[in-house]
């Protein structure tokens, strides 16, 4: 079974905002809302590196640990979906998230936290599919058509890749290979575990 | 007068019960439970009418998602 992930390569991507603009067209996302953002680092510099933010749809999702109303849920495609008609907006997963996810519209009076809101990875969430609760609450489902998200499908340099991790991580590798550099995959390490290396016997050490 | 100095003894016992009853001390470490989806159940991606339940429908047609977004093999190479 395909495991679900994101990987963006800083090498390629020019910050067109692509991405951004496909995920709020696709979903009809609410201004103030934005769950895929593009994040540039050392801007107006030579050598600055942009990257594309989303829900990475964590191996052992921080949210999912935090929440305590228990909303959230992972398929067995690894995509990591939360049922709004439980969450209460308490923002606990905004703090336990390393990328920045959780979304809060502020559209009520006094500036109150409505229900979270993040990227499903295009998956709808637990309405039934293609229904119009679905695409009002979570989206659209693309998965559900056979497709892969829309920020990762237009992407025009392919610097955002989306889908089974495997395949994608193959596809960079081919790419570092044959360009010789740019390796470093930020992010894929914090949600999906760095490499697991047997830790080195210390000299007087006890075992 | 007996009885008003017994009364005067109990109340200010309680008193001073109900004075130290904030000092007794409990374990303010807890165990951490592994939360169960309280949610709605959700449907599986294949279980429409698009795919009528074909997993491996599905997957290839993902797979075939997957392998567009190389450009090693949609553009020939040299």
């Amino acid at each position: 079974m395909a495991r679900m992930k994101f990987l963006c390569d800083a090498e390629r991507c020019i910050e067109c905002n692509g991405c951004v603009t496909a995920c709020k067209n696709e979903h009809e996302i609410p201004w103030g809302v934005n769950r895929r953002r593009v994040v540039t680092l050392n801007d107006g510099l030579p050598g600055e590196k942009s990257i594309s933010v989303a829900c990475m749809h964590c191996s052992d999702a921080p949210c999912m640990a935090v929440c305590p109303v228990d909303c959230f849920y992972k398929t067995s495609e690894g995509v990591v979906l939360h049922d709004k008609d439980l969450c209460i907006g308490c923002g606990y997963c905004f703090y336990a998230c390393p990328f920045g996810a959780p979304q809060f519209p502020q559209d009520g009076a006094f500036g109150l936290r409505g229900k979270m809101d993040k990227c499903t990875f295009c998956a709808g969430g637990p309405e039934p599919d293609f229904s119009d609760a679905e695409f009002k609450k979570y989206g659209r489902n693309r998965l559900a058509e056979g497709k892969l998200p829309a920020c990762a499908e237009m992407c025009s340099t392919k610097a955002l890749l989306g889908g089974d991790g495997d395949v994608i991580a193959d596809i960079y590798r081919t790419r570092v290979t044959r360009r010789g550099k740019g390796s470093e995959v930020w992010g894929w390490g914090t949600a999906y575990g760095a490499p697991q290396k047997p830790a080195a016997p210390q000299p007087g050490g006890k075992s | 007068m007996m009885r008003g100095a017994r009364l005067l003894v109990t109340l200010a016992a309680a008193a001073g019960l109900a004075a130290v009853a904030g000092c007794g001390e409990k374990a303010a470490v807890t165990v951490y439970k592994q939360g169960q989806y309280q949610g709605k159940p959700d449907m599986r991606p294949w279980d429409n009418d698009q795919f009528r339940g074909d997993k491996t429908a599905w997957e290839k047609t993902i797979k075939a998602r997957n392998d567009g977004q190389n450009e090693y093999v949609r553009v020939a190479t040299q």
